[in-house]
């Protein structure tokens, strides 16, 4: 084992009171266990061991979850993780949202970043070995104390002991000599089948928090002088401001101050995440959010189209030019140019062996096209941010999911060193994405900046609907030929959007088709776009897999059975190199949803139509069978089985949630989401016209199973979404005879057909 | 602006606020009762929802100048110390995810059940589809509320 020098500061519990503010309540709510259930006493002394946690005199550990909290429960399963290791009754432990660090949380395990599923998977090893470092540390402390080799010295439940001498003391007793040892750079781990904690199921930390309205989300950030601000942003995408009168506004009650800010300096290198069609803004400043919105209206702005323009983005694929057209675009006419486009030949990602001949020598050839509309995120909470600046310091707190990512903006654009900048994370309500694209942290530091004062930037439900990082408009076409005694030959998907590609060339049914082609393109846009639950994944995958169910009808053959056979061949004797799955981890979920959902064996209920999907991506593998029946023309979907690999299931009923929350949000875009544009504009603005799944449309009841394995945990959070378009639209297919090729499936109609 | 005098939580509170201000911003804004959250503004979405009477509202579109003296109901005040029994029930199934929305989906179900103690399932879609939940718990909010009932 190999030491090295450590920060041996300790701090003194002053530091529980070192959060924002609010309404005089803790920001942090440090006073409660883990567990949620009992208050435990706060220590008189601290002992920092390292990024992760702290531990008391009096044996109460606190431990921080380095990612922010979207409703993934990494408040609970991270410090899951640093308890397991570091052997501690989980208790005794509080859980606190560490402020941004970037070098504590360094981007080589993914920084703070909470998306593309990383948060347990990047967070796995270090967590694990804080918690071990820490135990280490001591049970070293206890050998020097008590003169016995460390070995000999045994944890559990926060409990040193020394069986030959009979010695014991609790973490506390130890901590301050501990946190003097040197940090070990590689501590011994626990071995998997030793985890006490670990795949035991924990209830979420901040539940009683939540259950009782206690502020935690940035909405609910507020501090004394606080002021309130909102934005008016372009009408439509392809607008930009022109001249505004905010006279009548600012004479208005408890508003302070009319003025337009820009988000960016000129010439400024976008990061990959700075993704904002609308960098130029009129802010309204004033004491309450009613005087605010209300002044809102009374604005007089005159906007003027843009022109077009190419910027170079530094993201992370490299330096990036990007062309912006100018224009304001239609959802009508995009889906004329995608259908356009996608009648002509693609850039070709990947072939296999000679499909061209291949579909020549068909006898029989199946072609079938799919889209899907944009897609707006609608987290529950409006994006928004506080912002204090004063002189050369800026403090921002509010919902984010990556803060590593703005923070270089935000420090380029006040013109201030990154050390000035304090980011605290709150809770977020809801995130899918779109919190990655944090320009609202700008604006609002911008705002406060020129008030002097600390601010809270609040976008109304109209401005988050309407100034949306979106999903893409997705096109894609599958095309299979088959032999004249229905032996699949050939394997072809062309797949484009605006502005962008979901095809995934190197994924299943690659690898399992000598004759493979992939093809993509894609259709410039002034629609900004991003990550939203499962980028590329959460199109492509209903596609793909309604694409196969249709396959296998046409090949004879029962759908899972088909997918199995497919899989035995990429794993036994994989084509082309690049197959990004594993095989054998995908049959398994299918196997084991086989199995669970008594498919093929279990008849099904009079009534009852069933459709079946897997995908990987994010790592992980996931299946759903779907049942479903028709009442009065509408589907109702009266159970889902789901298998999921994703590895080691840290909180496997939390996990279960988040299964059916995908489940759920999954078979409410394929049925009902839709975002489209008139003349640049989003054409909805709010819940009254964007339709949501509710309750009553929510499937009866769906039952989650996980593979049980010792992988490190893959990711969890997007997996289970992607597949659900594919099952339901396989059921909907047996229920009604006819397949669904376009999303939404319903949209505003009430009734399929 | 105008006085209002409020009963909030079984508290009477003041306030001098423009009298078309609605119910939301009086509590978030001006009473520091932010557990009520804000979501559409315009009665879709049901994360504002509190209890005038024993009946659930929409508070961001209901004006201050309409509430008199009808007994206010927020979150924070729902129980004295969080174990209301549709607060009990939502820790058992640890219904949560990100919770933005669960203020408002337990005063909705703490107000269906105090109207009908025992609802059927339809009877709780029908009276929980005013709420939205963006993580879609759906399956365990229902599961909660029948918890709740008993």
């Amino acid at each position: 084992m190999t030491t090295s020098n450590s920060r041996r500061t300790f701090l003194k519990n002053s530091v529980l009171a070192s959060g924002g503010m609010v309404i005089g309540v803790n920001w942090l709510t440090g006073c409660k266990n883990a567990s949620s259930e009992a208050a435990l006493t706060m220590p008189k002394e601290w002992f920092n061991f390292n990024a992760y946690l702290k531990i008391g005199e009096n044996g109460v550990v606190t431990i921080f979850t380095p990612n922010p909290e979207f409703g993934q429960n990494v408040m609970t399963s991270m410090p899951m993780v640093v308890a397991e290791e570091l052997d501690v009754d989980w208790r005794n432990v509080l859980v606190e949202m560490a402020p941004f660090d970037a070098v504590k949380y360094p981007p080589a395990i993914f920084g703070q970043f909470t998306g593309g599923s990383r948060g347990i998977m990047s967070k796995w090893e270090p967590l694990r070995n804080a918690g071990a470092a820490a135990r280490h540390m001591l049970k070293e402390a206890a050998a020097q104390a008590w003169q016995v080799p460390a070995s000999e010295i045994t944890t559990s439940a926060g409990v040193l002991k020394h069986e030959k001498s009979g010695k014991s003391a609790g973490y506390g007793e130890m901590a301050a000599a501990a946190a003097k040892i040197p940090v070990p750079v590689k501590p011994t781990l626990k071995e998997i089948k030793d985890f006490k904690l670990i795949s035991q199921s924990q209830k979420n930390v901040r539940g009683k928090e939540i259950v009782t309205g206690k502020p935690m989300f940035g909405v609910d950030y507020k501090v004394d002088g606080m002021l309130i601000a909102m934005i008016a942003q372009p009408p439509a995408f392809g607008m930009k401001l022109k001249t505004f009168d905010g006279s009548a506004a600012k004479a208005m009650p408890g508003i302070k101050d009319v003025f337009s800010i820009k988000t960016y300096n000129d010439g400024y290198e976008k990061g990959g995440f700075d993704v904002n069609a609308f960098p130029e803004l009129v802010a309204i400043v004033g004491n309450s959010t009613w005087e605010v919105m209300q002044a809102k209206k009374a604005l007089t702005i005159e906007w003027e189209p843009i022109a077009a323009y190419s910027e170079t983005v530094n993201g992370w694929g490299g330096k990036q030019v990007v062309n912006v057209p100018a224009g304001l675009e239609n959802s009508d006419d995009h889906a004329a140019k995608m259908a356009a486009l996608a009648a002509k030949p693609g850039r070709v990602v990947r072939r296999n062996g000679d499909p061209e001949a291949a579909f020549k020598k068909a006898a029989k050839v199946i072609e079938r096209s799919y889209s899907c509309p944009y897609l707006a995120h609608n987290c529950m909470e409006p994006m928004n941010f506080f912002a204090d600046v004063k002189g050369d310091k800026v403090k921002v707190a509010g919902p984010l999911q990556i803060p590593g990512f703005i923070e270089p903006t935000l420090a380029a654009r006040m013109g201030i060193p990154v050390e000035n900048i304090e980011i605290e994370m709150t809770r977020m309500g809801g995130g899918f994405g779109r919190r990655s694209y944090s320009h609202y942290l700008v604006e609002a530091a911008l705002i406060s900046q020129k008030m002097n004062a600390p601010v809270k930037l609040m976008y109304t439900r109209e401005d988050d609907m309407t100034n949306g990082v979106y999903r893409p408009a997705y096109h894609a076409v599958y095309r299979a030929a088959l032999d004249e005694n229905n032996n699949l030959l050939a394997f072809h998907v062309k797949a484009g959007g605006i502005p962008e590609s979901p095809l995934h060339a190197d994924r299943f049914p690659a690898g399992a088709i000598d004759n493979y082609l992939a093809e993509d393109w894609k259709i410039e846009s002034n629609i900004t776009i991003g990550a939203f639950r499962a980028p590329r994944s959460n199109f492509i995958a209903g596609a793909e897999q309604s694409f196969l169910d249709e396959l296998a009808e046409a090949m004879g053959k029962d759908p899972i059975e088909f997918r199995l056979e497919l899989l035995k061949r990429a794993k036994e004797n994989p084509v082309g190199e690049r197959n990004d799955y594993d095989a054998a981890r995908y049959a398994g979920v299918l196997e084991l949803v086989r199995d669970k959902s008594g498919w093929g064996k279990t008849p099904v209920a009079a009534g009852v139509s069933r459709g079946v999907a897997a995908y990987f991506c994010h790592a992980s593998y996931a299946a759903h069978v779907l049942d479903l029946t028709m009442e009065n023309g509408k589907p109702v979907v009266q159970k889902v089985t789901s298998a999921i690999d994703c590895g080691i299931v840290v909180n496997p009923d939390a996990a279960a949630n988040m299964t059916e929350g995908a489940v759920t949000d999954g078979i409410g875009n394929a049925l009902y989401g839709e975002m489209t544009f008139k003349a640049g504009a989003a054409e909805k603005a709010n819940f009254d016209k964007y339709r949501m799944i509710r309750m009553s449309e929510a499937p009866k009841a769906i039952d989650v199973h996980f593979v049980k394995n010792e992988i490190a945990p893959t990711g969890m959070g997007e997996p289970p979404f992607p597949p659900i378009f594919g099952a339901l639209a396989n059921a909907l297919y047996k229920a009604t005879g006819k397949r669904v090729y376009r999303q939404p499936f319903l949209g505003e109609r009430e009734v399929m057909g | 602006m105008a006085n209002f005098t409020l009963n909030i939580n079984g508290k009477q509170q003041t306030v001098d606020v423009d009298p078309a201000t609605p119910m939301l911003w009086v509590l978030r804004d001006h009473l520091n009762l932010v557990g009520t959250k804000y979501g559409c503004g315009i009665a879709q979405c049901g994360a504002c929802t509190i209890h005038l009477g024993d009946v659930a509202m929409r508070s961001c579109m209901l004006p201050v100048s309409q509430v008199g003296n009808q007994a206010v109901t927020t979150i924070e005040g729902l129980s004295e110390n969080g174990d209301h029994p549709v607060q009990q029930a939502w820790l058992e199934h640890d219904v949560a995810q990100c919770g933005y929305c669960q203020s408002g989906q337990i005063m909705n179900a703490a107000a269906l059940l105090k109207a009908n103690p025992k609802p059927s399932d339809a009877e709780i879609e029908g009276a929980m589809n005013g709420n939205i939940c963006r993580c879609a718990t759906y399956v365990r909010i229902k599961a909660a509320i029948k918890t709740a009932a008993g």
